[in-house]
């Protein structure tokens, strides 16, 4: 049985987590310290060493992606902190900024001493005002402290309602004031980034890794989780199970693991299907409740580890209407400037609307699969992939359920079944 | 409405925040919301004026995000998930009861202007759902009751505070001009987590 290990969120529980006392109380900033004492190139190598990989997605290796950016080349160089958390399902940095805003900006300081910069954004999502709050007083206490303000810089900037700028090169153009629509690369971030400088692009929770090893080592995170996927992480349990809620553990922990933590799938019920990492990462099901949760072992099943948003759906769920909506967000969220993604979105919503009222027909699906093979690698950037997933996912484990629309001319499911107040007792 | 010299010093402040003033145009967006309360003509034409850009170019960003309101919304403006999770959970039927009670649609306003309402994509709390954002603070594990008297609490004047959110909820000007970038001061108040945000943690010292 894999044990939890509470690491970022291991003081979250203290009332004043989010403070500047709160956070000292615990060797806050001792990090930070400890590594502006350290040729950067060395901490660079730490983070190399410890195999911390990106959190948001893609997995990317941190120490890897930082030392990308070219030294001695007199520009400016840029440090951008990815908090647009909007992947459907997604719902582990949001919390993390509520309760120790002060961990990502101690991270924000130890990287930019690494990639020799001055200046560091946070690029935050608007719908969420009091996570706002919290960080931005926080970037106020660390400079009113002297934290800040000595030859980094920290800004927040604040987004306002478009899922695709949590695509980092969307986010760049947001960050500039402009529509938030991806960039064609190369050239990529580490040459010609935020204001076409050399920029390192990463995820609140990977940033947020880092103060943990420079103060721990890279020996103690690599004791953590399995051969290629080192260290913890938070692990996000959202739908049909008894408790819900955020569990930090070694990467490589299964889902079966994590369900008996939180009592399993609500009572009377069993799981039909669930996301590893968002709605853009394949659909698993029952089968897959013993696959290694790290990068390897779910790449391995089918689908990817993404931003580690295990939702969960029981037999009550129509998987259709499931698909259905996830696309309709695809569809609303679709910055329109690739053709594949900007219609095919469109056209994926027709004929998806159709099936779940029960009025298409069987060729429908093989028009869906064919739809999702002109957008799959055809877009832009990853919206359009991740917005195949679900379908091409749940047409290959579900495929009957889709006839059963067709068969039954409706949705065979009763909406009011999947509710948690519907649910309760049933 | 007219913009004071304050205003203008307000957005001088903003605008130093960046290396590049263009930068500046979101929370410029978001402070014309907390004056006006949604993006007005004047707002897009004051907002180029101080970045020195064609009203069009800021039109084309305000246009591009959906937290920027082209019509008046409601003092507490309501949005309820529907995307898959939430939706399946009880989202769905909440939106559905509150157009019932409040007798308005999606992206409408009540007739006293006091609520406004839209249903809207996943908003990084799903361990809560079903969950219900108003002036996009937190109401968690929402049920189609609890919504109810969350937008009858508004239209009476004395709304219920955020499940993890400041001790009372402001107006959306108040919350437009936080996510400015402004801060009101109320940082401190509320939980720091809710419980499923610590159940792991719970768990582990358990010896789990």
């Amino acid at each position: 049985m894999t044990k939890l290990a509470p690491v970022l969120s291991a003081h979250w529980d203290e009332k004043d987590s989010f403070t500047l006392e709160g956070y000292k109380r615990h060797g806050g900033y001792t990090a930070s310290a400890k590594a502006l004492a350290m040729d950067p190139d060395a901490v660079i190598q730490l983070v190399k060493d410890s195999g911390l990989r990106g959190r948001g997605g893609a997995g990317f290796p941190t120490g890897m992606k930082w030392g990308f950016i070219p030294q001695g080349d007199n520009k400016d160089h840029y440090l951008v902190v990815n908090a647009d958390e909007s992947e459907p399902g997604t719902c582990k940095d949001t919390p993390l900024l509520m309760a120790n805003p002060h961990v990502l900006i101690e991270g924000c300081i130890i990287a930019c001493h690494a990639i020799r910069a001055k200046h560091a954004f946070i690029y935050i999502r608007g719908e969420v005002t009091h996570v706002v709050r919290r960080v931005n007083q926080a970037i106020e206490d660390a400079y009113a402290a002297g934290i800040l303000g000595n030859g980094i810089d920290v800004v927040l900037h604040i987004g306002a309602g478009a899922y695709i700028c949590g695509e980092e090169t969307a986010l760049l153009d947001s960050l500039e004031g402009f529509r938030g629509q991806p960039r064609l690369r190369p050239p990529f971030p580490a040459i010609a980034g935020l204001y076409a400088r050399p920029t390192v692009v990463n995820n609140v929770e990977s940033i947020a890794s880092v103060p943990a090893i420079i103060k721990n080592g890279a020996e103690w995170y690599q004791s953590m989780g399995t051969e290629k996927s080192k260290g913890t992480t938070l692990y996000s349990l959202s739908g049909h199970v008894v408790n819900p809620g955020q569990f930090e553990a070694p990467l490589g922990i299964t889902l079966r693991e994590i369900l008996d933590l939180a009592g399993g799938v609500r009572p009377g019920h069993k799981l039909k299907f669930w996301t590893p990492g968002g709605s853009s990462t394949p659909l698993f099901t029952d089968a897959h409740l013993d696959t290694p949760l790290d990068y390897e072992g779910v790449a391995a099943a089918g689908s990817m580890l993404g931003t580690k948003a295990l939702q969960i759906f029981d037999e009550t769920t129509c998987v259709v209407r499931a698909v259905l909506r996830w696309t309709e967000f695809y569809k609303h969220e679709s910055c329109g400037k690739c053709t594949p993604c900007r219609e095919g979105t469109w056209w994926l919503v027709q004929i998806l609307r159709d099936l779940e009222a029960g009025k298409g027909t069987e060729a429908d699906l093989a028009k869906l699969l064919d739809l999702c093979d002109n957008i799959m690698g055809r877009s832009f950037c990853a919206l359009g992939d991740g917005a195949t997933s679900p379908i091409t996912s749940s047409i290959k484990y579900f495929r009957d359920e889709y006839i059963a629309h067709l068969t039954h001319g409706a949705c065979p499911f009763d909406p009011v079944a999947s509710t948690l107040f519907a649910g309760a007792g049933a | 409405m007219a913009y004071s010299d304050e205003d203008f010093q307000v957005m001088d402040s903003i605008i130093k925040r960046y290396p590049r003033s263009r930068s500046a145009i979101m929370p410029l967006l978001h402070y014309v919301q907390s004056k006006a309360g949604y993006v007005t003509n004047e707002g897009i034409e004051v907002i180029a004026k101080v970045l020195q850009l064609e009203a069009a170019e800021v039109t084309a960003v305000s246009t591009f995000y959906t937290q920027y309101k082209p019509t008046p919304v409601g003092e507490y403006h309501v949005g309820v998930c529907t995307n898959t999770l939430c939706a399946v959970m009880g989202g769905d039927a909440i939106f559905d009861s509150l157009k019932d009670h409040l007798g308005i649609g999606n992206d409408e306003v009540t007739a006293d202007g006091k609520v406004s309402l839209e249903h809207i994509e996943c908003n990084a709390a799903c361990d809560y759902a079903p969950v219900v954002m108003a002036n996009w603070e937190f109401y968690d594990n929402q049920t189609v009751e609890s919504a109810k008297e969350l937008v009858d609490s508004m239209r009476a004047g004395n709304p219920k505070p955020p499940t993890r959110g400041p001790n009372k909820l402001v107006t959306w000007k108040e919350a437009s001009a936080v996510l400015a970038g402004l801060n009101d001061g109320l940082a401190h108040e509320g939980v720091q987590a809710g419980e499923p945000t610590l159940l792991g943690l719970k768990l582990s010292k358990e010896g789990k």
